[in-house]
């Protein structure tokens, strides 16, 4: 005869200081035994009001505010912005500006994404090194940046129409040698990672979501590429120069932890070949439009505008409204890392507690573009 | 490529079978009365003509004589995007306008931030509870009728300094 062990629901909170939380994310978690019976995101502990700040600032200077969003892909912040812009005040952005612009959204995918993978490993319960070899090589994209724009994280490199300031010579070179490098390095994560036995058994089959639900969700990026849905804004609505780089899409059937993880690693060496492709197209030119045509002081006509990019965790957009003013009259952000928290509970309910943080990890979330 | 919508073209679509379901239509946008907003939302949804399965943004603006809820819709199939905005709340007094929630679970978290920022109430949500500012948070900050600090701290005595504490400040200073 068996007697079965009668366990009762316990209910923790876990955050807003807490390692694995990737920033200040709270979750109210019951758990009975070591099976989550239930979660509650809470919200807003770096809430710092960036959409009513830009109602008071220039349209330029709302560049600084969108690096502060997503802190890990500042340039793909300053990229959907700008296209936004864009449309609000039909510029048409100068080529050389454009080539420079998708060099570094791509630069800043790769460096988003090795993070992404080093911090889902970490929790994992794989303590440093993974982390510090992805960190490593984020490094070398960040020094990178700094030749282009003087600034590591928060970069507030583009501007309406193109950048603010043209690579110097050094650049190339140095560019070149990191993506000669990272092919390899890529490599080694695979034989660490990928092929990991541990890493198989404890991430295959865990927090599985199906295509359907992610996409009534409203669920996009790597998230919805991990379970075999193609669409990568890049392709399907190409902006900036897309439409004349070929990459391919990475694409998993499984929709679990391993198969997000997978997407990303994947992902990595697609950019590597559009910056490659990038490179050849771009041509000598002025950076940005001339001071006459795009003056710093930009004064959309009244209208509304929205843009959105493929960023490295899933669609960003920037929903503007003008009033024929010098700053936005509105600025909504569509945030990718609070969107694909909308199905959190389900991911989580039924697994075990081990797999919380990898699970949670695997939505790849950025707490600065979360609470904004 | 993308398509999208011609706001007049989507107006005259969904015309066709629901008669007095649109308000007006612009180049891009198509305005849907908060009462029809439930229907449409489904038809957009499910009609193969349409089939946007994916809410891509919803949002609020505060145009002062009323507001404006803006959803921006995908569809994965098709290829194509479309805008369609709601206007509600005239006179200011507690705005109201359906839940979309149960046609698309995406905007679950969108209605509730724009409930906790802009003040809209979305009848029908699930946990109709502020998102990003705590519970007893006094007013909504992206209305344009918030005061903020700047302006506050000239006429709202409450907000200054205690003396207190700045005379503790300056003391620290000085040693």
């Amino acid at each position: 005869m068996t007697t079965q062990l009668r366990t009762e629901p316990i209910t923790v909170n876990l955050g807003p200081q807490h390692p694995s939380t990737h920033g200040v994310f709270r979750m109210r978690v019951t758990f009975d035994g070591e099976e989550i019976v239930d979660v509650e995101p809470i919200f807003g502990y770096l809430h710092r009001g960036s959409e009513k700040l830009a109602e008071e600032r220039t349209y330029v200077q709302v560049v600084t505010l969108t690096d502060r969003m997503d802190y890990v892909g500042s340039m793909l912040n300053n990229q959907a912005y700008m296209l936004s812009v864009e449309k609000l005040c039909s510029i048409k952005p100068s080529p050389r500006g454009v080539w420079l612009r998708m060099i570094a959204a791509e630069l800043q995918r790769i460096a988003s994404h090795l993070v992404a993978v080093g911090f889902l490993i970490q929790d994992l319960g794989a303590w440093g090194t993974p982390l510090i070899y992805t960190m490593r090589e984020r490094e070398k994209i960040l020094d990178l940046f700094e030749m282009l724009c003087g600034a590591r994280i928060t970069n507030s490199y583009l501007r309406p129409g193109g950048v603010f300031m043209d690579a110097p010579e050094e650049f190339w070179p140095a560019m070149d040698k990191l993506l000669d490098e990272l092919p390899a390095r890529l490599d080694e994560l695979d034989e660490l990672l990928t092929a990991n036995e541990i890493i198989f058994s404890r991430t295959k089959g865990v927090s599985v979501l199906t295509p359907e639900q992610m996409i009534n969700a409203s669920i996009t990026g790597p998230m919805l590429r991990a379970a075999g849905v193609d669409w990568d804004l890049r392709h399907r609505d190409p902006y900036d120069f897309y439409d004349q780089v070929s990459f391919e899409r990475p694409l998993h059937h499984a929709g679990d932890n391993f198969a997000r993880y997978w997407v990303r690693i994947q992902e990595m060496r697609e950019s590597i070949k559009i910056i490659r492709q990038c490179e050849r197209l771009i041509e000598p030119g002025p950076v940005r439009p001339h001071h006459d045509d795009v003056p710093w002081l930009v004064r959309p006509p009244v209208g509304d505008a929205y843009a959105a990019i493929e960023h490295s965790k899933g669609e960003l957009g920037f929903y503007l409204v003008s009033d024929g003013s010098i700053s936005p009259y509105r600025c909504h952000v569509r945030a990718p890392s609070l969107i694909n928290l909308t199905l959190l509970r389900d991911m989580l309910v039924g697994e075990l507690l081990a797999d919380m943080f990898v699970s949670f990890g695997s939505v790849d979330i950025n707490m600065g573009e979360v609470d904004r | 490529m993308s398509k999208t919508w011609q706001g007049h073209a989507l107006a005259g679509a969904i015309r066709r079978i629901y008669p007095d379901a649109t308000l007006d239509s612009s180049d891009s946008d198509v305005w849907i009365s908060p009462d029809n907003i439930p229907t449409v939302m489904q038809l957009l949804r499910d009609d193969h003509q349409f089939r946007f399965d994916l809410l891509s943004s919803v949002t609020a603006v505060d145009l002062i004589s009323h507001f404006e809820v803006v959803y921006h819709l995908t569809s994965l199939p098709r290829n194509a995007t479309a805008v369609i905005k709601s206007k509600c709340g005239f006179g200011r007094e507690s705005p109201e306008i359906p839940s979309v929630v149960d046609i698309w679970r995406g905007a679950e978290l969108q209605e509730r931030e724009i409930w906790d920022l802009m003040g809209i109430i979305f009848q029908g949500h699930p946990n109709h509870k502020r998102i990003m500012l705590w519970e007893g948070f006094p007013g909504h900050p992206l209305r344009k009728d918030f005061a903020t600090y700047e302006q506050s701290i000239v006429d709202d005595d409450q907000l200054r300094i205690p003396e207190s504490v700045s005379e503790e400040y300056e003391s620290r200073n000085t040693d």
